[in-house]
């Protein structure tokens, strides 16, 4: 099933007095349950294609279609609205909010959905054994090691069980062997079905997908396609 | 977002920076305790002032010689113009008008006193048996003049206590004589401290029979005339009956001037309301410099929680949802700050209290009313424009911290 449809996509930026073209007429489909690698030098667009991906960023021209719905048109709330419900994000840094217990950072999509306590609590038990990290629950980031953070990190990414997981370097900050855990971690939701995408420059961890993006100056260069 | 996870988000951000905070919360309780206090102040300034006023003796009218007013010209204003004289004979017939309690003539004059090789200068009251009894005053030693035909010019005086002290220090004036201007009198009485009142300071009077006083001052005219009604509501119709009888007394003229305490009570009253009225408006630009401090952290706060604001976002909440947690927390802030000045203001008001029981220094309802709606509006209003600017950040750059 075609999940995400990119038709002909270009994104610009001004610079001072110059434009640089991130993405120049990308056109791509990714289909439910993929396992994909957008891989690339930095400055070479893959940032972008993530972020237009996650719906936070819209083209300047082309069609995105995500789940067979056109949503280069929508509003930001109904933007929100897809984000929250069918896509989760891993970032490099982690993005936990310091003051809030591991428990509560995993819990913010149910809360900004507005889910009741009690389902909360559920949920959130239920994903952080998922991730492993149960006796946790109660931590501050700062009192977690950097791959339990990006573990906590994706526990939230999956809680409200999105159709897509996009990961933004998630193994740039930790050292190799947490990496190769957190990749585990998230190939093992890949193989429960959900789409994975992965940005990362580390050809080692791009290498273990079925599919590579290789990105360069804003132009796509699909592994598919080429064998 | 449920209201109740707002609330708690808002809270825990709020106490994650305790120092700014509470510097905020300390910026607005100052406003807002300034408001309490400097109010509590004024009314009680007021209060205390009336209530001088209505210890003077309340029901009360008081009649004066002369009257101004704009005439036109006419045959009679050819005529002399010069009031009256207001006699003991005019002070006597208003006596006899219905609901009337007492009467008093009072004339006055500044003159040299001397007794037991002592010379003072002080003003001498002339007056009559009622007078203490209208003016409320009270009799430490002796007795007060003693109750007999006002024509009647006795050799009595009544002293204040301050002169008692400066003329005869510890030992008893009751049956010493005072020199008062020409005359040799005898002192019956000595009046407890009292001080300041409506003629001068009461601690230093003289006072003697109206007759005698007229015959030392060499004059035939009252300084004014005090009539006690016997309650309130009947100070109007006696005013009128007063006006009526002085007319027909004077051929047809009224050459008097009526005040009443009510008049000179709710002139003070706005007077000292309005006063009350500048006080709260300085402290309210307090509040307000409290407002705009809200503002300038709530923007700082934006601004260091980009990256929050950018994964919130990213994780689906909608720019309301960030609007409300932003406004929450100014408001939470300014609630905090507006509940504690107020009980701040509270114990100031109290230790002024304390301090001077003399002032009944309690806030007035309704500044303290309109001072938490200033604070609480004021919260609201100034963190809207940080909130906003939270909701319309681009979650792209937020993320990374821009």
């Amino acid at each position: 099933m075609v999940q995400i449809k990119l038709e002909n996509i270009t994104r610009a930026f001004r610079l001072g007095e110059s434009t640089v073209r991130a993405l120049s007429s990308v056109s791509v489909t990714i289909d439910a349950g993929e396992y994909v690698a957008i891989m690339g030098p930095s400055g070479s667009g893959k940032s972008t294609m993530l972020n237009l991906l996650g719906l936070l960023d819209r083209p300047d021209a082309g069609r995105y279609r995500f789940e067979g719905r056109d949503v280069t048109t929508l509003a930001s709330n109904e933007l929100a609205a897809i984000r929250r419900t069918r896509i989760g994000f891993v970032f490099q840094s982690f993005h936990l909010i310091p003051r809030l217990t591991a428990a509560e950072n995993v819990a913010l999509p149910l809360m900004l959905a507005g889910e009741s306590p009690e389902i909360r609590r559920q949920r959130v038990n239920d994903v952080l054994k998922k991730v492993g990290l149960s006796m946790r629950a109660g931590h501050r980031p700062d009192e977690l090691s950097g791959g339990q953070r990006q573990r906590i990190a994706i526990a939230r990414a999956i809680i409200m069980q999105p159709a897509i997981l996009l990961a933004d370097e998630p193994t740039g900050n930790l050292d190799r062997h947490t990496g190769q855990e957190v990749i585990e971690l998230l190939e093992t939701l890949n193989a429960a079905g959900m789409t994975l995408i992965v940005v990362t420059h580390d050809s080692s961890i791009g290498h273990r997908s079925r599919r590579r993006l290789m990105m360069v100056d804003g132009v796509l260069n699909d592994s598919r396609e080429n064998t | 977002m449920n209201p109740s996870d707002t609330l708690r988000f808002a809270v825990r951000a709020a106490f994650s920076h305790p120092l700014r905070s509470s510097l905020l919360v300390l910026a607005m309780s100052i406003g807002m305790a300034a408001v309490v206090i400097l109010t509590a102040l004024g009314d009680g300034m007021r209060n205390y002032i009336v209530g001088q006023f209505v210890s003077l003796g309340s029901n009360l009218i008081i009649v004066m010689p002369g009257r101004t007013e704009t005439g036109g010209l006419k045959l009679g204003s050819f005529a002399t113009n010069t009031p009256r004289d207001l006699t003991i004979e005019d002070a006597n017939s208003l006596q006899r008008v219905d609901h009337v309690r007492r009467v008093a003539p009072v004339s006055a004059g500044n003159t040299e006193v001397a007794a037991n090789g002592r010379l003072r200068e002080v003003m001498v009251i002339g007056t009559t048996a009622n007078y203490i009894d209208i003016r409320r005053f009270s009799i430490s030693q002796g007795r007060f003049l003693p109750d007999e035909d006002w024509n009647r010019s006795g050799y009595v005086a009544v002293i204040g206590s301050t002169l008692q002290n400066e003329l005869f220090g510890d030992k008893s004036p009751i049956g010493q004589m005072i020199r008062v201007g020409d005359n040799r009198l005898r002192i019956i009485g000595v009046l407890s401290p009292a001080g300041q009142g409506l003629e001068s300071n009461t601690d230093e009077l003289v006072i003697v029979p109206v007759a005698t006083s007229l015959a030392i001052f060499n004059t035939n005219t009252l300084l004014h005339i005090l009539i006690e009604t016997i309650d309130r509501d009947t100070i109007e119709p006696v005013k009128a009956k007063l006006e009526q009888i002085i007319r027909t007394r004077h051929t047809g003229e009224l050459d008097v001037t009526l005040i009443t305490q009510d008049a000179v009570l709710s002139t003070f009253d706005r007077i000292l309301s309005a006063t009350t009225m500048g006080l709260v408006g300085i402290a309210a630009i307090s509040l307000v410099v409290a407002g705009i401090l809200v503002m300038n952290v709530m923007l700082v706060a934006v601004t260091q929680r980009t990256a929050e604001i950018g994964l919130l976002k990213a994780l689906g909440a909608s720019n309301r949802s960030i609007m409300h947690l932003f406004i929450t927390e100014a408001t939470l802030l300014s609630l905090m700050g507006t509940l504690s000045g107020f009980i701040l203001g509270h114990l100031g008001a109290w230790s002024i209290r304390l301090n001077w029981p003399i002032l009944p220094a309690w806030p007035p309802a309704w500044a303290v009313a309109a001072a938490l709606g200033v604070a609480l509006c004021s919260g609201l209003v100034f963190g809207v424009m940080p909130a906003q600017r939270a909701a319309a950040l681009d979650p792209v750059l937020a993320l990374t911290g821009h």
